[in-house]
């Protein structure tokens, strides 16, 4: 679902990313988020999951690979809280370190792809040129595509697991990140704090790394976390399609994958997955809004 | 307005040309040896190296990747994307012959996603932060948080196992087209509920909604001919995008249903690692998506007096 969910936040937000004020000029942006009603359920949401994730093995009831012939497709009980699924094992602990997997790999991915997409976008806008063109040019292919297709494409050729999933959607969705930035730097470029690291000469990777960065990044984190609701819902599309995490990993998609043939005898097995993606997605949803509006009140909706 | 519409086709270019570089790179990153795979999908389970080195020849394997990239792209335009590995069937004619599944699945999700998302969003926008407008953000919300793969389920397992009103899966009758359209217009519907809110609150605040009024006209014709003519470049551009991405394929709800478009083929490609097939099939969908975009471009001349007389050069 990113490719549209996700551009057309992002393109409000880049929107909004230009009416931002400099860094310096809002200090209260935590206390701001922490005003917002709605941004602080986000907030809470995405915490509590972040916690399950962690301390998983101290949370979970059973092994969550451990099958059990005598209790398969069982309905909750005291034993298994939420049931068990095809293979007799606990959907609850599936479920908690599920959390793992898919928070981890959609925080790791957003990590790849803010990492290359700022960097590439810094080195554009800056030094400007035939490498700004080559770049953008390679962008403009990027976005051309709804960004589900291709990293179904790539992660497909590679072969299915979490890896090729993981290069499948850094491989395409860096490209926003860049051209946002890019247009950051080059608004940033002209300003005087620059101007003046450059006339008391100030090296180039010092000018992008001490003074661009710190100025620039906060609106791209606004929208990393605008975005990491419909990355998450990407990875675990692709793994539900049977592409990542194969069994028996826990993760919820492929969860999700396993539970089809049984949608009419044990629901339980589709019902659960689904709805800890959709808590996990509506979190990151309102802490990205929240976020955005704490940065500028403005643009409140 | 000629030159925008030949500036916007001539930037289209470089963006195919790029298209192609990137399906056709698809073939350098795959692992294991396609000449191999094709004698085996013929039925020689263990093909000796010589075998291999005739296959590789045949299919021009043995070339350096920029002329086999040449090669490929000169039958692209000539409409030969070469042979599915698994079917042996040409892959332009296996997607076009599949495309119109596509179509017709696309088109009705997003029409319905339109018919709930303009009537909801201008309401909430006028009626701002009142129940109705409250219920609206929070339904906008869940539609764009809950994975399609679930909702799908969640359809199935209301309209076709309890109430056996639908069936399941496949495309036998006119009928099977409700449960995934569907599911893709509820998603479709929630993003752009939220877009036309937006716009609509933006748009309502300005100082020509004033005049407007003020000049007597009803409030029908100030919000429909004014207000959401205005904000209609914004879901227009969203409309576009989202319609692109299915028609390119909505793979994994036509997985969900068996619906036999290039979404679902794409996905079997896929499992059998037919790369032709996939490498034909980005080639496809990004040559629509293009082509999607254009009509976008184009729509803006009618839509924004502005692009139609030059005035905001994009």
């Amino acid at each position: 679902m990113i490719g549209t969910k996700s551009r057309d936040t992002l393109a409000e937000a880049v929107a909004d990313a230009d009416a931002l004020a400099p860094a310096s000029s809002r200090p209260g942006v935590l206390r701001a988020l922490l005003g917002h009603r709605t941004g602080v359920v986000g907030l809470v949401i995405v915490v509590v999951v972040a916690l399950v994730a962690l301390a998983a093995p101290l949370l979970a009831p059973d092994d969550p690979t451990r099958v059990d012939a005598l209790r398969r497709l069982a309905p909750p009980s005291p034993d298994a809280p939420l049931g068990t699924d095809n293979l007799g094992r606990d959907i609850l602990s599936r479920l908690i370190w599920g959390a793992r997997l898919s928070l981890g790999t959609a925080g790791l991915a957003a990590l790849l792809i803010l990492t290359i997409g700022v960097g590439l976008g810094m080195i554009a806008g800056f030094y400007g040129g035939l490498l700004d063109d080559l770049l953008m040019r390679v962008v403009d292919v990027l976005l051309a595509f709804p960004a589900l297709i291709l990293a179904l494409a790539i992660a497909g050729v590679l072969g299915p697991s979490i890896a090729s999933v993981m290069i499948g959607i850094v491989t395409v969705a860096w490209a926003d990140y860049a051209r946002v930035m890019r247009g950051q730097v080059l608004a940033a470029r002209e300003r005087q704090y620059v101007e003046a690291a450059r006339a008391t000469g100030v090296r180039d990777a010092r000018i992008l790394a001490r003074h661009l960065l710190p100025n620039v990044l906060p609106p791209i984190l606004v929208l990393a976390s605008l975005e990491m609701g419909g990355l998450i819902l990407t990875i675990s599309g692709l793994s539900f399609l049977g592409l990542g995490a194969q069994p028996p990993t826990p993760e919820w998609g492929a969860m999700l994958n396993d539970g089809r043939a049984f949608i009419g005898s044990a629901p339980q097995l589709m019902l659960f997955p689904g709805l800890a993606i959709s808590i996990v997605v509506v979190g990151f949803n309102l802490l990205g809004d929240g976020l955005r509006d704490a940065f500028d009140p403005h643009l409140r909706d | 307005m000629l030159g925008y519409i030949a500036r916007r086709l001539l930037y289209l270019v470089p963006v195919w040309i790029g298209i192609s570089i990137l399906a056709f790179a698809l073939s350098l990153i795959a692992p294991g040896d396609p000449a191999r795979q094709v004698l085996q999908q013929g039925g020689i389970d263990a093909p000796s190296p010589e075998q291999v080195t005739a296959m590789r020849r045949e299919l021009g394997l043995d070339q350096p990747g920029p002329v086999r990239y040449v090669r490929w792209l000169s039958s692209a335009v000539r409409g030969d994307l070469g042979r599915s590995i698994r079917t042996g069937e040409p892959v332009l004619q296996s997607l076009a012959d599949r495309f119109p599944r596509t179509a017709v699945l696309a088109l009705i999700a997003v029409t319905l996603g339109l018919l709930i998302a303009i009537p909801l969003g201008i309401i909430s926008a006028l009626f701002r932060e009142s129940s109705l407008d409250q219920l609206a953000r929070i339904g906008a919300l869940v539609g764009a948080s809950v994975p399609s793969f679930w909702l799908a389920y969640l359809l199935i397992l209301l309209f076709a196992v309890r109430l056996r009103l639908l069936p399941v899966a496949g495309a036998a009758e006119p009928r099977n087209v409700i449960l995934p359209a569907l599911t893709l217009a509820i998603g479709a519907a929630a993003s752009l509920t939220r877009l036309t809110r937006s716009a609509m609150l933006e748009e309502l605040v300005q100082d020509y909604v004033r005049t407007a009024r003020a000049k007597g006209l009803r409030e029908r014709a100030v919000i429909v001919g004014h207000a959401l003519r205005n904000a209609l470049t914004a879901i227009v551009t969203v409309t576009g995008i989202r319609l692109a991405a299915l028609l390119g394929g909505a793979v994994i709800v036509e997985t969900i249903f068996a619906w036999p478009g290039i979404g679902k083929y794409v996905v079997d490609s896929i499992f059998n690692r037919d790369y032709p097939t996939i490498q034909g099939f980005v080639l496809f969908t990004g040559t629509i998506v293009l082509l999607v975009n254009l009509t976008v471009d184009v729509s803006y001349v009618w839509l924004d007096p502005r692009v139609r007389l030059g005035a905001r050069n994009r």
